[in-house]
């Protein structure tokens, strides 16, 4: 999926910087590469730059250094309203002294498109989002999924070949959230529009995009599609934010290319995978995904280091239990297991040994 | 649980109309809440409604005539005032007695002033009368008919006799009719001489100022009001400071000051000289005519003007320019097509506020309005405090309410008042 060539750049940020008090660097040189028809999430907690990236884009907010790119051509002094790039908002932003066809039209009207022409598009736009029936109301006598569903079709309409989203799901509830993101990346995979979408939801971010871009303070921390993501973080930062993880802190003893021994500050002995460590001796905090934590000792590989366990809580979540255990010392490290017929079902108290594959336990920076 | 057939009333548990039950329940609640507001409903009736009703059975009521000169306005009657023919002896002697009773009690000055307001003239008529009148016996002295028309040759003119029985009746619409130019007269209502028309003219500049006022404060506070939402919180407090400033300071002080700035020895104009846009000799006068009012009255209504629109604009979230500017809208006819209309409801709070307000304005234009500059609600001032022809001034404060409730009445049919917003 991740192209990185310059030539097919659709969109490209270049040693981008943009500070707002000229004190502090909101974001911190940026570098981004987003080929067309690419579906690219910006994933950070609130603070982390995401935002100021997607509005500097936009033209809302200039950059104090660097340039940004559309198309080949630098758009840094290109004002908004030149640039052709559709966008969704927060608050869907519709205009509430129009109706929901006359919010459709704006956008062809300052275009200047006949009217039947225009008439045409506002009718096909909706019809895309299945709105054609609510063209004469008001934004106000709308829910908040329709109101979603007008934005984008207002965001589509003029046929921009980028689209920009603002955390466009995040007033919405859990399950017409969920229905929205399958429509939403469905639309922009059919009409092979580039959608640059900001959340700092990570479900949202996993499920929609083709390649996700995490942000920590002012920077990129990983750049990569959302399995690569989740299986091979990059560091504690990406490990911790995106989806459950247990940490565990300790020195490394051995390093090979493939292949490390960390003692954990409680003593025990792990086997891991190094990825962000160079050398022996150094601090490292290990990252174990809780569904790849192993119960059973005949699966794991031969001579591999395991862990005694004291099982402090067990949790019935119907499909997967869910075992907190007090290992080396964490006593959030949690354990999670399919509910299959022959699973066992751990009381507090117990005591387990626990291992896992050396490949599954990543060694990251302290 | 309970079966209750659809034409039964609904009972509560015991037994009473359910109706009934919720109406006792809440009564406490309603008692409470009234006491709570009663100061404030009390207030509002002696301070608000009554004086409103007071003026409003003033500008109708003329009980002074026929109070002070019973037996005459009876006699009357059965005059016909277009005959051409004076009044017979028996009201002659009729009014002889009223007048003299009238001069005894000392209340005949008060009839001749009201009489004054209709036809000059007839207050020294009453008072030479009522001086003879006071030694006359009643009873042996007739006929009065020539008596009278020796003391004063105005009682053998048929004018004066049309007038007192014009304005003999309890209530008359005379008052309502001079404040529109308009004098009451035997044959019915006509036009006031063209020397004597003042008010109607009054009420136009009173009308056409305020709109100009209200324009100009519109074109004003905009762009404060604009700054004022989108500037960051601390060059937005003291924008604000500076737009309420005017509020603490004293609304006498703030007119004397327009009259050193605009007086043609003022501020203005030296500094118009100065630059050599004037010449010394052709220094603007902008004082002492509507100038002077226009902007007086503009500077101390604007925030009356700003405050609404402000905070109507502040509800505005700036997403919605952002948003029109994304979909290819540029800053004008993003501001135009979409920051506007909803900033509308501010400015239509604000204007319906700064015009009430300037339609009956008093002080400023007394102080900078000099003749040309001054409103309808300085002439009721001057009827009030002067003239004492509070029934004239009565007339004209209604028609001004009601002039007021009218371009309501219209502002709501067209734009809708629902659409003013004072905020959020």
């Amino acid at each position: 999926m991740a192209k990185d060539s310059h030539l097919e750049a659709f969109v490209s940020f270049n040693r981008v910087q943009k500070s707002y008090d000229g004190e502090t660097l909101v974001v911190k040189d940026l570098n981004l590469e987003i080929p067309k028809g690419e579906f690219l999430t910006m994933l950070g907690p609130s603070g982390s730059g995401k935002t100021t990236c997607l509005m500097m884009l936009a033209g809302f907010e200039t950059a104090t250094h660097g340039d940004i790119m559309l198309n080949g051509i630098s758009i840094n002094n290109i004002p908004p309203h030149k640039r052709g790039i559709g966008m969704v908002f927060q608050n869907y932003a519709l205009f509430p002294h129009m109706t929901v066809a006359e919010n459709l039209s704006f956008p062809l009207e300052v275009r200047k498109l006949e009217k039947s022409l225009r008439e045409e598009k506002v009718k096909r736009a909706l019809d895309m989002v299945e709105m054609g029936e609510f063209k004469g109301r008001r934004p106000a006598q709308l829910s908040g999924g329709q109101q979603q569903r007008i934005a984008l079709a207002r965001a589509l309409v003029f046929e921009p070949e980028l689209v920009l989203m603002d955390e466009p799901l995040g007033a919405l509830d859990k399950q017409l959230r969920e229905k929205m993101q399958f429509e939403i990346t469905a639309l922009a995979h059919r009409l092979g529009i580039t959608v640059v979408y900001v959340t700092h939801d990570q479900t949202e971010a996993l499920t929609m995009s083709d390649r996700v871009a995490v942000f920590n303070d002012g920077r990129i921390q990983q750049l990569a599609t959302p399995d690569q993501l989740y299986e091979e973080p990059e560091n504690s930062f990406v490990a911790q934010f995106i989806g459950e993880n247990n940490t565990l802190d300790g020195v490394v003893k051995e390093l090979k290319s493939d292949f490390a021994v960390v003692k954990l500050d409680s003593g025990d002995i792990i086997d891991c995978k190094p990825v962000n460590v160079s050398q022996v001796g150094e601090r490292t905090q290990v990252s174990v995904r809780p569904e790849r934590v192993e119960l059973n000792k005949n699966k794991l590989p031969k001579k591999a280091h395991t862990l005694t366990a004291e099982v402090l809580e067990f949790i019935y979540m119907g499909d997967t239990f869910r075992t907190r255990l007090k290992v080396a010392g964490n006593e959030n490290f949690i354990v999670k297991t399919r509910n299959s017929s022959n699973q066992v079902r751990l009381k507090p108290g117990e005591k387990v040994e626990i291992g896992w594959s050396p490949e599954c336990c990543r060694a990251l920076d302290a | 649980m309970v079966n209750t057939p659809s034409d039964k009333i609904l009972l509560s548990a015991d037994g009473r109309p359910l109706k009934q039950s919720l109406s006792r329940s809440l009564r406490q609640q309603k008692i409470r809440a009234l006491l709570l507001i009663a100061p404030l409903l009390i207030f509002i009736f002696v301070a608000f409604i009554m004086p409103i009703v007071s003026m409003l059975s003033r500008s109708v009521e003329n009980d002074l005539v026929s109070k002070t000169l019973p037996q005459t306005v009876q006699a009357l009657q059965s005059w016909d005032a277009l005959s051409g023919e004076l009044p017979s002896e028996p009201v002659y002697a009729a009014f002889a007695l009223d007048i003299q009773n009238a001069a005894k009690a000392k209340v005949h000055t008060k009839v001749a002033l009201r009489l004054n307001y209709e036809k000059s003239g007839i207050a020294s008529l009453f008072k030479k009368t009522a001086r003879k009148a006071k030694k006359w016996d009643i009873q042996n002295d007739g006929p009065f008919k020539d008596k009278l028309i020796k003391v004063h040759k105005g009682w053998g003119e048929i004018e004066v006799w049309k007038t007192l029985k014009t304005h003999s009746p309890r209530y008359t619409s005379g008052y309502f009719l001079n404040a529109i130019d308009m004098r009451k007269t035997a044959e019915g209502a006509d036009f006031q001489p063209e020397d004597k028309t003042i008010l109607i003219k009054l009420f136009q500049r009173t009308l056409i100022m305020s709109l100009i006022i209200t324009f100009s404060c519109i074109l004003l506070g905009y762009p404060v009001a604009w700054l004022l939402a989108n500037l960051p919180m601390r060059q937005a407090n003291l924008l604000m400071i500076l737009v309420l400033l005017p509020f603490w300071t004293s609304l006498l002080v703030r007119t004397s000051a327009w009259k050193v700035m605009l007086q043609q020895q003022g501020v203005i104009n030296d500094i118009l000289v100065q630059l050599s846009l004037v010449s010394d000799e052709a220094r603007l006068i902008m004082i002492n005519n509507e100038i002077g009012t226009i902007v007086a009255m503009t500077h101390i209504l604007l925030p009356f003007m700003i405050l609404p629109m402000y905070s109507v604009m502040q509800t505005i979230p700036p997403s919605y320019l952002r948003a029109a500017k994304s979909l290819g809208a540029t800053n004008w006819t993003a501001f135009w097509r979409v920051y506007f209309p909803q900033s509308v409801p501010g400015i239509g709070a604000g204007s319906i506020l700064v015009f009430i307000l300037a339609i009956g304005y008093y002080i400023t234009p007394e102080i900078v309005g000099g003749t040309k500059g001054v409103f309808i609600s300085n002439r009721i001032a001057y009827h009030i405090l002067k003239s004492l022809n509070w029934g004239l001034a009565a007339a004209l404060g209604t028609i001004l309410l009601i002039a007021v409730l009218v371009l309501y009445w219209t502002y709501d049919k067209i734009i809708g008042i629902d659409n003013v917003k004072l905020g959020g």
